[in-house]
């Protein structure tokens, strides 16, 4: 049901919208069969003149089935549905398949930072390439993030991948996610992270092959203009007297130098 | 005991309860009602600021960036100190008050047939504690720097740092507040149990104690075993904003995740906290109006036995993608979904309890019945979110909001409205308008409804939380989510519109009502057979007890109840 609201663009999406159909299926089925119970009961039993109600302790067994059986039943369903995580969650968070890219993400109040790591699929070397705001990877390739914050908690979230990881400061959280459809998307802080938390989004694109080698090279020499920078002109409003970035020490200020 | 000395008991006990000059008898009161009262006109009133809150920030999601009509512009910083207070506000100062230092107080002396709390001057200190809190959490929206702005799950560093928060004062006095209030319910958890355990009536076993008041005790016991992480927490959070120690701050080798685990170890509990005293007011109130004995009182009891003991092993579900260890989450998978077992018991139990009832509806069975049908709604919600793969996709989205609104609202709001129409004629003597009543009753139910119904489907679009302004992502911005967000904030307008007809109601009820009888909804508890409203100490003569609180429409009886206190022919 998701993929009508959402675009369905990492390999593992589909894994997560399957487990939304199941478990909707199974509590839908619980839902729509306790809330009969309930509207029938409150039909059927409503007061009539003349008609005294039964006297039921719901202490013997002839009795106590009828909420037995039924709750039986849930516990075997619960257990369907946590095999059923269990694998999904094994497969995303738990695993790392052998990486093809490699990427860094930092995130600061309020803003995102990326380092692609390049050609060599290493970080911190010569070739990496530093944007803010605007992440850019190839279709059909598995990627790697280290997940950083600079100063308190954010959150990586990428609806379309059905992707969402916490950023802690002074930790380093790797996870991975593999994109299957060329496209530009959200990507938001999805952990409250202070005055600026509702603008803290960023774009990521999905590109070809093609594509993005000629992006790539187009940010190395400065003539890319970046999702971030085409923003910057636009309707956003958001009071220009509230920025507190500290010139000294920024990230931000000191990636956009890079350019 | 016997009769006789229950009889010689209460001689002399009538003799205490002289009439008090007006300072002593609603100022700085003992009585337990009077103290019980006055948490839930607190409460009350902090549920306007909360709704009030409510209506400012949906109004800026609906129209970003308008100035809102009696508030004015929400900007950013502004949005979040409204977010943040509005859950804080309806969670520890509407909730918990209300539902369970209110009716807690109001409702344990009167239904186990005592003329007062063990300790009534511990209680009235609890209460100071409690509006002394209220003030502090007041006071914060006005310093400089404004209101907290953290969320109310206050994560550091933000929280604890005041350059990331840039709230400096108002994040102090927020977790002041918060922390003081514990205290206050601390002194009130004490009293209750105490209470239960000591002061019952003669001849009233442990089966025997109606499952409100058991229920409020069982969520006393949960919370009291699991705020004191959590108050440590507060105290080490406070230390890191105020004397610069780094308990969560990483740069001086503390741990960020450090206050989560704290934060929902307490956290978890208190989800039950609240919604066990709901559930024993709804059963209390299902039972009398559908003139049925409870469907299997031992069962529905030990369901909230094992609901509470499980609630203790389910907090990393909160934290599932915080950055802890991802092979933990499926420990917590299990357990929370475990959850669901004894929860879907007591369900059932309460529908069962319908079953060849004579149901009459009446506005606090209409409360009742609608708190079933939408914690229903909650309850199985929570199963998506239990599984920690979706999770991954559902964290701090709509979907979890949405969630949630739907467990607290019924908890809270229709809990709280549930007990209030129910208990009016003993707590003020007359009778509320039922017209009136269910003319709120729909007015408050269908937009609830209307509300967080379509919340879900945002949240299946990607929404996040305490965004805001959506219009600042392409995905979000476009129309036809932004009618979904226009829809839910114009029912919540109508909601709270329909809430001028409670308060007209209740003030107008509580003056110019009818007058009400000892006895109306003819129940069978103990607190139904003294005066409406009860003197001070409660009974002339202290009731002794004799069954059941549920014994409805016994066979070969004319009468279809059969008081507590009724001695067997």
């Amino acid at each position: 049901m998701i993929e009508y609201f959402v675009h369905r663009a990492s390999s593992f999406a589909g894994d997560i919208d399957n487990l939304f159909l199941v478990i909707t299926l199974i509590i839908g089925f619980w839902f729509f069969l306790t809330f009969g119970a309930l509207v029938y009961l409150i039909i059927r039993f409503r007061r009539k003149e003349g008609v005294k109600a039964q006297y039921i302790a719901g202490e013997k067994h002839s009795e106590t089935k009828w909420t037995h059986y039924p709750h039986y039943a849930v516990i075997a369903m619960d257990v369907v549905i946590i095999a059923i995580n269990i694998m999904v969650w094994v497969d995303i968070k738990q695993t790392l398949p052998p990486r093809d890219n490699l990427v860094r993400i930092i995130g600061q109040q309020w803003s995102w930072s990326f380092i692609h790591a390049g050609p060599d699929g290493e970080l911190d070397t010569q070739d990496d390439v530093a944007t803010v705001n605007d992440l850019h990877v190839q279709t059909d390739k598995t990627y790697h993030f280290e997940l950083q914050s600079r100063d308190v908690l954010h959150n990586f979230s990428v609806p379309a991948f059905r992707l969402r990881q916490d950023a802690v400061p002074g930790r380093t959280i790797s996870g991975w996610f593999k994109p299957t459809k060329t496209g530009t998307y959200d990507l938001q802080c999805a952990e409250m992270c202070g005055y600026g938390h509702g603008i803290m989004g960023a774009a990521i694109t999905v590109h070809s092959e093609e594509s993005y080698n000629t992006t790539m090279a187009q940010i190395q020499n400065g003539t890319y203009e970046s999702h971030f920078q085409k923003r910057k002109g636009t309707k956003t409003k958001f009071p220009s007297n509230t920025s507190k970035v500290d010139d000294e020490d920024s990230f931000a200020v000191l990636l956009a130098s890079v350019f | 005991m016997s009769q006789a000395t229950a009889a010689v008991q209460t001689d002399t006990h009538a003799e205490h309860h002289e009439e008090l000059s007006f300072l002593y008898k609603y100022i700085l009161p003992v009585d337990h009602k009077i103290i019980g009262m006055q948490y839930i006109f607190t409460g009350m009133i902090m549920a306007i600021i909360g709704g009030y809150f409510a209506y400012a920030f949906r109004m800026q999601l609906a129209f970003p960036g308008e100035l809102v009509p009696l508030y004015g512009l929400v900007g950013p910083g502004e949005y979040n100190m409204l977010v943040t207070n509005h859950g804080t506000i309806m969670i520890f100062w509407v909730a918990m008050p209300v539902l369970i230092a209110g009716f807690g107080n109001f409702l344990i002396p009167l239904m186990i047939g005592c003329d007062d709390m063990v300790f009534p001057r511990l209680n009235r200190l609890s209460y100071q504690i409690f509006l002394v809190s209220t003030l502090v959490l007041i006071t914060s929206f006005f310093v400089a720097g404004g209101g907290f702005g953290g969320a109310w799950t206050s994560y550091p560093p933000l929280s604890s740092v005041a350059e990331y928060s840039l709230t400096d004062w108002g994040a102090s006095l927020w977790i002041l507040a918060v922390a003081l209030e514990f205290v206050s319910f601390l002194l009130g958890g004490i009293n209750f149990i105490t209470t239960t355990m000591n002061a019952r009536a003669p001849g009233m076993k442990w089966m025997d104690i109606p499952i409100a008041v058991w229920f409020i005790v069982v969520a006393v016991i949960l919370f009291m075993a699991s705020v004191g992480p959590l108050v440590a927490g507060a105290v080490m959070l406070f230390m890191d904003q105020r004397l610069g120690t780094t308990f969560f701050l990483p740069s001086g080798g503390g741990d960020p995740l450090l206050w989560q685990h704290l934060f929902w170890f307490f956290g978890h509990p208190e989800v039950y906290v609240v919604l066990l005293p709901t559930m024993g007011i709804v059963a209390d109130i299902i039972s009398v109006f559908s003139r049925k004995k409870l469907f299997g009182y031992r069962t529905i009891l030990y369901t909230a036995f094992a609901t509470g003991g499980l609630s203790f092993i389910v907090w990393a579900h909160h934290q599932f993608i915080a950055g802890i260890d991802p092979r933990v989450a499926n420990v917590f998978v299990v357990t929370t979904v475990l959850i669901s077992i004894p929860l879907a018991e007591m369900m059932f139990s309460y529908i069962a309890t319908l079953y060849g009832g004579s149901i009459e509806f009446k506005t606090p069975m209409l409360w009742a019945l609608s708190f079933l049908a939408s914690f229903l709604i909650g309850g199985v919600t929570g199963i998506y979110l239990g599984a920690s793969a979706l999770d991954i996709y559902f964290h701090d989205s709509y979907f979890v909001l949405a969630h949630f609104h739907y467990t607290f609202f019924p908890i809270t709001i229709i809990g709280m409205f549930a007990a209030l129409t129910y208990w009016f004629p003993k707590m003020f003597g007359r009778m509320m308008n039922e017209t009136l009543g269910k003319i709120h009753f729909w007015g408050t139910f269908v937009p609830f409804n209307c509300i967080f119904l379509p919340l879900f489907l945002l949240g299946l679009a990607g929404q996040n939380r305490r965004v805001y302004n959506f219009q600042n992502y392409p995905d979000l911005a476009k129309q036809e989510l932004q009618d979904i967000r226009i829809f839910a904030t114009v029912s919540l307008i109508v909601l709270l519109l329909f809430q001028f007809v409670f308060i007209y109601n209740f003030f107008v009820s509580m003056f110019k009502g009818e007058k009400a009888p000892n006895n109306p909804w003819n129940a069978n508890t103990l607190e139904w057979s003294t005066s409406s409203p009860p003197p001070h100490g409660n009974f002339k003569i202290l009731p002794t007890v004799y069954r059941s609180a549920y014994e409805y429409s016994v066979p070969g009886r004319e009468k279809d109840y059969w008081p507590q206190n009724e001695p067997p022919e």
